[in-house]
């Protein structure tokens, strides 16, 4: 099946180009933009059916691993 | 400097036969998914964690002090320069807290030249437990409180991003960082 995670900053840690891209963006004449954040998003092929199962699992590799939970969230989304 | 010392590869598990462990600069693992997260689940990782526990020294220098962050040994994290620059060159540090096995040799106030040569040396700390032990006079990266070197609470394990070891011959330009590990090889000997 395949899984979505979403690893994104928290928004109290800065995030320099973020901030340099919304400058560049203002520089265009974009100036709506607010925020840019650079976050990250992994796709993972996983092997097994059961789409609850698979969400406990990868958002346990989150934990482990695949985030850091003193700069980062991460969102699991499992393809149905 | 005189101490017996040997390389201990990361796929070990024992530093039985040691008194102190230092984790050195470099890029382990391509610096893949965060700097230093893989290199924390190596099978050594156990035995760093162990001697932690025990309270004997343990010493990350750039990559290594990522690597503790990693591991859980030391609280924070290190993330890209607030300038998003590779930074090679000499800076100066000052003692904040000499109650580290790495400050304990020198006076609060006192100031250490080193090189420093990173691209994630930016710390954050979001909780504040994190000691800060060393702080750079003027700040090159963004480092929260300014900070160059972290300690635990107890002060055995120590994190610091310039390189002491670099700074070790007059021939380097500077034997500031000596003072640092004349701190840590007498902790080790205790």
């Amino acid at each position: 099946m395949k899984v979505t995670v979403a690893i994104t900053r928290r928004p109290e840690i800065a995030d320099p180009q973020g901030t340099t891209v919304r400058r560049a963006l203002h520089d265009l004449g974009f100036a709506e933009v607010d925020t840019v954040r650079f976050d990250r998003l992994l796709t993972l092929e996983v092997d097994g059916s059961d789409s609850e199962t698979i969400r406990q699992r990868v958002e346990e590799m989150c934990e482990r691993l695949l985030a850091n939970p003193v700069l980062e969230d991460f969102v699991v989304e499992v393809d149905r | 400097m005189g101490a017996a010392t040997d390389l201990v590869w990361h796929a070990e598990s024992s530093l039985a036969a040691f008194d102190a462990v230092v984790l050195p600069g470099g890029f382990a693992h391509g610096d893949y998914l965060r700097t230093g997260a893989i290199a924390a689940l190596s099978p050594i990782m156990a035995a760093v964690a162990g001697m932690a526990q025990a309270g004997r020294p343990v010493l990350g220098i750039c990559n290594g002090f990522q690597v503790l962050c990693e591991a859980g040994l030391l609280p924070g994290a290190l993330i890209a320069n607030r300038d998003l620059a590779f930074i090679c060159r000499s800076i100066e540090v000052a003692v904040v807290d000499s109650g580290s096995m790495l400050t304990a040799g020198l006076e609060p106030g006192e100031v250490l030249r080193l090189p420093l040569n990173s691209y994630e040396g930016n710390y954050v700390d979001p909780s504040e437990i994190g000691r800060v032990v060393l702080s750079y006079r003027e700040d090159p990266n963004g480092s929260q409180n300014a900070a160059a070197a972290i300690a635990n609470a107890a002060g055995n394990v120590v994190g610091i991003m310039p390189h002491p070891e670099r700074a070790s011959a007059e021939w380097l330009g500077s034997v500031d960082g000596n003072r640092l590990l004349d701190s840590f090889l007498k902790a080790a000997a205790a």
